[in-house]
């Protein structure tokens, strides 16, 4: 009822959908505002520890405590996202991730505590919704949440778990670069190619975009989920755990309250080197101190490799966009890791354009969230975001080989179908295995799922015609549905996601949140819906008083408005905002043609006054 | 044709790009999952699967060989499965060739290699293949425009001959391209 609220104001503001950038190293959540898009709250850093009481925190109290108590704290849990506990041992050598024995899906042991990746991460969004609500003064409950575009299905998925868990909707996942992209392009520039580089404290990527009156369009996208900052702290750290062993002649790496302190020494002479030509590290452990000054140029020899890495996504990039290098007018830098010198000059080479780096890299994607947040909210118009699927989507094939049916960088949603047979008499079932990668054979693809399409009736081998829709979302997620084509029945689909949760598993997890905030919505919504009954009833009142309009209508109608409203006002002091709601709507529906008729009447009214 | 019906364009094989573009926005405007995100669930999956054929429609007819080698197949014409003769003997050609000079250990990809002059045969075919596929697009442009004028069955055989033979010149091509790495710009 549109032109009701046109004609009399009025209308009840939604509650915020908040952008929030969940980072390997950081996350931050930003909202839309009626000037842009605006940080909330400080950086949260990613980091999760369990008190010795038992109880959870995350952020800036985690990271401290990750240096006086490491085997009760987690960080860079996002490289365990949506990944089994089979492809996370090289993860393992290079991170203090302590697995629990579980067979199946992956969980770590923090404290005492046993938690999945999703888990860790919603307590980190958990501490980003309390920020938010406190910045806010409002509860927070729909979320728009950033993933690295080289993100495959079940690390979205993962994320997605990770957001309900934390008691938020994720109404939807962007890509980080593309996020980026959406906070620069504000205004910015109408048209022209922009490429994104992205390197962040655990992935990178790189995406390219044509931008043309407020469509950003995503031509390519490429990267690796496990390239970032953390493989140069490692690096670092790694080298100077040996030079300690040198100088004290003792090994310090079983020590982790040690490897803590010497990891953060280590970064901060790492962000140092972003600034000054050299920088040292200064670690003190038991009484003993080790220093090592580093030269700009020793620290650009040993980070080269890892720079190097980059470039060849970026080309890739290139390529599958289908264009010149000549062509991207402009390059934007994300991420705290492009604040390195040798990344930047790598940048400038390729690109052969001088960088953007007029938005802080730390802060660019929570702001492009909270763009996305305005524009799922209809608060930011005229923009709109296609995004492609990173990955191509497969199914097995004989002989051990995969048929893609969805090829990377598809414009998203992108769907497929395939007809599926039985191969013997009296078949009941078929079995498909789902897969997402570029590479040839099902084993060096990555196994997202087996579906089973059960209950095939009996029937001759190669006469059954089952149809499978695969339809990737606007989230890059996945779904399947299947149909029998000869009875046109709806076929089901039993999902097996090869690394991740069920439903009823995320469920189960969803932290009980005594938080206050949750009666506090409630009572919001009652508030908000009585306020706008408030409104429909003054309004209707305000409309009765119109003779004339209300002489169009007939009895039934009259009468209609009539009970519409004595409902309303029975219902309007219960706590029930759906059933106030759901009256506010049989009143709105009541009064539609009344207000269409006075509308007209207006419009036709300030016709004649702008003619004579 | 679904894809035709999904930009609300008339079934036809010369299309005007331009048009296609500001069409296909102009719906991804309209019905893109973004707009529906306070919607009823109903209205919302509606609006997913409409976006998802408008991108499978868009990606399909955007490209002259993919669009024919839909249109044809929705018109009963599926493409051929056995290579045309006349490629045959080049394909055997190019795979000695490209064997030769895998033998010889040359790689573009090795540093050491990509400062040595790139064989010159490599030039070549990939001259060679680049005239054959321009000259297989000019021809569907001219028969698209046939086609779409006449409506003759006789044009799509003639088209579904030459994207036969396109895709195999276009596999030779990948082969040379592999080969010379020739997307690496340093």
């Amino acid at each position: 009822m549109s032109t009701f609220q046109i004609d009399f104001g009025g209308g009840v503001p939604a509650s915020k959908i908040v952008g929030i950038d969940l980072g390997t190293t950081n996350s931050l959540v930003a909202v839309m505002d009626l000037t842009g898009p605006r940080i909330l709250s400080g950086i949260v850093p990613s980091v999760v520890s369990v008190t010795d009481s038992g109880e959870v925190v995350a952020g800036s109290e985690a990271r401290e405590m990750l240096l006086t108590h490491p085997e009760r704290s987690v960080y860079s849990v996002k490289r365990l996202m949506g990944r089994g506990v089979d492809d996370i041992q090289e993860e393992l050598k290079l991170f203090p991730f302590r697995v629990a024995p579980d067979k199946g899906v992956l969980k770590l042991e923090i404290g005492g505590k046993t938690m999945t990746p999703p888990e860790v991460s919603a307590h980190v969004l958990l501490k980003l919704k309390r920020d938010a609500e406190e910045a806010l003064g409002a509860p927070v409950t729909q979320a728009v949440i950033t993933v690295p575009a080289y993100f495959n299905d079940a690390q979205r998925q993962a994320t997605k778990d990770a957001g309900r868990i934390a008691g938020l909707e994720v109404l939807r996942l962007v890509n980080e670069p593309t996020a980026a992209a959406l906070a620069y392009g504000l205004d910015k520039r109408k048209q022209g190619v922009v490429a994104v580089y992205d390197l962040g404290g655990g992935t990178f990527d790189i995406s390219i975009l044509r931008l043309h009156d407020g469509i950003f369009e995503v031509m390519a996208t490429n990267g690796d989920t496990h390239l970032g900052g953390d493989d140069i702290d490692n690096l670092l750290l790694r080298v100077a755990l040996e030079d300690i062993q040198t100088e004290w002649g003792e090994d310090i790496s079983s020590k982790p309250d040690a490897v803590q302190i010497l990891r953060r020494a280590v970064i901060k002479a790492k962000e140092e080197l972003s600034f000054v030509p050299q920088a040292a590290i200064d670690f003190s452990y038991g009484g003993r101190r080790y220093q090592r000054e580093i030269p700009l140029d020793v620290y650009n020899k040993l980070i080269e490799p890892i720079v190097e890495r980059t470039l060849g996504p970026c080309r890739e990039c290139i390529k599958d966009a289908k264009v010149k290098v000549e062509d991207i007018d402009e390059v934007v830098l994300v991420g705290g890791s492009t604040r390195i010198p040798l990344v930047r000059s790598a940048v400038e080479r390729l690109f052969r354009a001088k960088p953007h780096t007029e938005l802080n890299p730390d802060e660019v994607v929570a702001l492009g969230a909270a763009v996305q947040a305005g524009i799922l909210s209809g608060d930011v118009q005229d923009q709109l975001l296609l995004d492609v699927t990173p990955l191509s989507l497969g199914i097995e094939t004989m002989g051990g080989l995969v048929s893609k049916l969805i090829h990377r960088n598809s414009t998203i949603p992108a769907s497929a179908t395939e007809q599926f047979t039985t191969a013997v008499d009296g078949q009941r079932n078929v079995l498909i295995h789902v897969l997402q990668g570029e590479r040839e054979l099902v084993k060096d693809c990555r196994s997202l799922a087996r579906f089973d399409l059960k209950d095939i009736a009996p029937q001759p081998a190669g006469a059954a015609r089952i149809e499978v829709r695969f339809l990737i979302d606007a989230n890059g997620i996945l779904s399947v549905t299947a149909a029998d084509l000869r009875t046109g029945k709806e076929h089901s689909v039993e999902v097996k996601p090869s690394y991740g949760l069920t439903d009823q598993q995320v469920e189960a997890m969803i932290l009980e949140s005594f938080d206050k905030a949750e009666d506090d919505f409630k009572e919001r919504q009652v508030r908000e819906a009585r306020v706008e009954a408030d409104t429909i009833l003054s309004a209707t009142d305000k409309a009765r008083k119109n003779h004339e309009a209300l002489a169009t209508l007939s009895e039934e109608e009259r009468a209609a408005i009539d009970r519409a409203v004595n409902e309303l006002l029975v219902v309007y002091h219960c706590d029930d905002h759906l059933l106030i709601r759901a009256k506010i709507d049989q009143l709105n529906e009541a009064t539609q043609r009344l207000a269409e008729t006075i509308m007209n009447t207006a419009v036709a009214g300030m016709l004649r006054g702008t003619k004579l | 044709m679904k894809y035709y019906e999904a930009l609300g364009i008339e079934p036809r094989l010369a299309l005007d790009l331009d048009a296609l573009k500001k069409r296909f926005y102009e719906l991804s405007r309209e019905w893109h999952p973004d707009r529906f995100s306070r919607a009823s669930a109903s209205e919302q999956q509606k609006a997913l699967d409409k976006t998802a054929v408008l991108n499978d429609a868009f990606r399909t007819l955007k490209e002259p060989v993919s669009r024919a080698e839909y249109f044809l197949e929705e018109s009963g014409i599926p493409p051929s499965k056995n290579p045309p003769p006349e490629l045959l003997e080049e394909m055997f050609e190019l795979n000695e060739a490209l064997e030769e000079l895998r033998g010889t250990g040359f790689s573009l990809s090795s540093e050491s290699d990509r400062l040595k002059p790139v064989p010159p045969q490599l030039i070549e075919a990939q001259k060679k293949y680049g005239k054959m596929l321009d000259e297989v697009a000019e021809q569907l442009d001219t028969l698209f425009k046939q086609h779409d004028e006449h409506r003759e069955r006789a044009a799509l055989q003639e088209i579904r001959g030459i994207l036969d033979r396109r895709r195999y010149v276009a596999n030779l091509m990948r082969d040379v391209e592999k080969e010379l790495n020739v997307h690496v710009s340093n």
